[in-house]
């Protein structure tokens, strides 16, 4: 804890996180948006089947496999895609205030953020199966 | 009925849902789960895993509008996403074990329990400000900018936040929700924040907190793809005209039928949640 004026305000920084998130948001949605075309044209008139649990393949529950799923133009996989971003963006927000705080020397809330983020990237990265 | 008109319909509930939820404060996300669950007859498990994608949407989206007003404590809101997010990692474990009976009745209690609080409405903090040792040490103290300038305050309580913080995160995990009645029990009441800027900051929180037990769904194959877009694009467009709508004011008429529907759909979230058929 130092009494100089840090390099970047708190105010300034929640700024730039709530542009972060807004941008998030729009892009995920549009990415849906376009998902959900595709998918609709396609399988708009089959009959839907959510009353008993299957869980996803495989391909849409894995970063990789969403990634490998959407590139391949699949409805589900383009709206999987945008839904991963759209879980990203929290993740980035984190990540951002890591950086933040590196600038602000603020070695308590480098760590608080460290676990923050951590926590985030292990479930994504399928560490609670 | 077909995929297209089931998406019609789901995404015009969700935006209804979100609608309310933003106009009565009261959070779109609680009345998501029990909407797919019980109107439209998806297992819990995918209404759970769509209704966290839409949690973590508006989240979001709400910061667009509270950024500019400067309430939110970005330190206070880092400190205890650490309780929340390691909730919503456990949260999202237990749901994979226990039965989704369990969760039902679980989930309808929640429900209760935010009706309650939605017509009780927010007592104010009327005890002392004294600075709390805990809170200065973490640099938690901070001013939010009120009609004459900025306000300074303490917060208190740091232990008892923090654990009731880490149920919120819980919560959130296992029924696919904000949480915000939790939260709003440990910010407002306990740790005593003044009421805007806990508002804000918990908003902040529920993005990442929901992010948490994200991955986890996603990577079980909860999220459904074809469920959760009309879920999330209908609650994210009815946020965004329910918070336009009506800033400031809150209608009380509103808040009070929005909190008689959740009273009903708690019980039931509970009575299918017994008799097995959720």
């Amino acid at each position: 804890m130092d009494d100089k004026k840090p390099a970047i305000s708190d105010a300034r920084i929640d700024e730039l996180i709530g542009g972060l998130l807004i941008v998030g948001v729009v892009v995920s949605s549009l990415i849906v948006l376009i998902g959900a075309g595709l998918y609709l044209k396609r399988h708009g008139t089959q009959l839907p089947n959510y009353h008993v649990f299957y869980g996803e393949p495989s391909g849409l529950r894995s970063v990789s496999g969403i990634i490998k799923e959407a590139s391949s133009f699949s409805g589900r996989g383009i709206i999987q895609f945008g839904l991963l971003l759209l879980i990203a963006t929290p993740v980035m927000r984190v990540a951002f205030a890591v950086v933040a705080f590196i600038i602000q020397r603020d070695r308590i809330y480098v760590g608080v953020t460290l676990i923050v983020l951590s926590v985030l990237l292990f479930s994504l990265a399928g560490g609670g199966r | 009925m077909d995929i297209a008109l089931f998406s019609l319909l789901t995404f015009l509930g969700s935006t209804t849902a979100g609608f309310l939820g933003a106009l009565t404060g009261l959070g779109g996300g609680v009345v998501i789960v029990p909407l797919l669950a019980l109107v439209f007859g998806v297992d819990i498990r995918y209404a759970i895993g769509a209704s966290l994608v839409s949690v973590i949407a508006t989240s979001s989206g709400a910061a667009a509008a509270y950024v500019k007003e400067g309430f939110s404590n970005i330190r206070l809101g880092m400190f205890l996403e650490m309780a929340t997010t390691f909730g919503a990692f456990l949260g999202a474990a237990l749901a994979g074990m226990i039965s989704t009976r369990i969760i039902a009745v679980i989930f309808g209690m929640v429900l209760l329990y935010s009706a309650y609080l939605s017509v009780r409405g927010h007592p104010g903090a009327g005890a002392v400000d004294v600075p709390d040792f805990l809170a200065n040490s973490l640099r938690l103290d901070a001013a939010y900018p009120g009609s004459l300038g900025l306000v300074p305050y303490h917060v208190h309580a740091i232990p008892t936040g923090f654990s009731l913080m880490f149920l919120a995160g819980t919560l959130s995990g296992l029924l696919g929700i904000g949480s915000g009645a939790v939260k709003v029990l440990a910010m407002d009441q306990a740790m005593r924040v003044p009421f805007k800027v806990s508002t804000t900051t918990s908003n902040f929180m529920i993005g990442v907190t929901a992010a948490a037990s994200a991955g986890v769904y996603l990577n079980r194959g909860y999220i459904d793809p074809g469920l959760a877009m009309p879920v999330m694009l209908g609650v994210v467009l009815g946020s965004l005209a329910g918070s336009r709508v009506l800033v400031s004011s809150r209608p009380r008429l509103l808040r009070i039928i929005f909190a008689g529907v959740i009273l009903i759909l708690g019980f039931e979230m509970i009575y299918n949640g017994i008799t097995g058929r959720l």
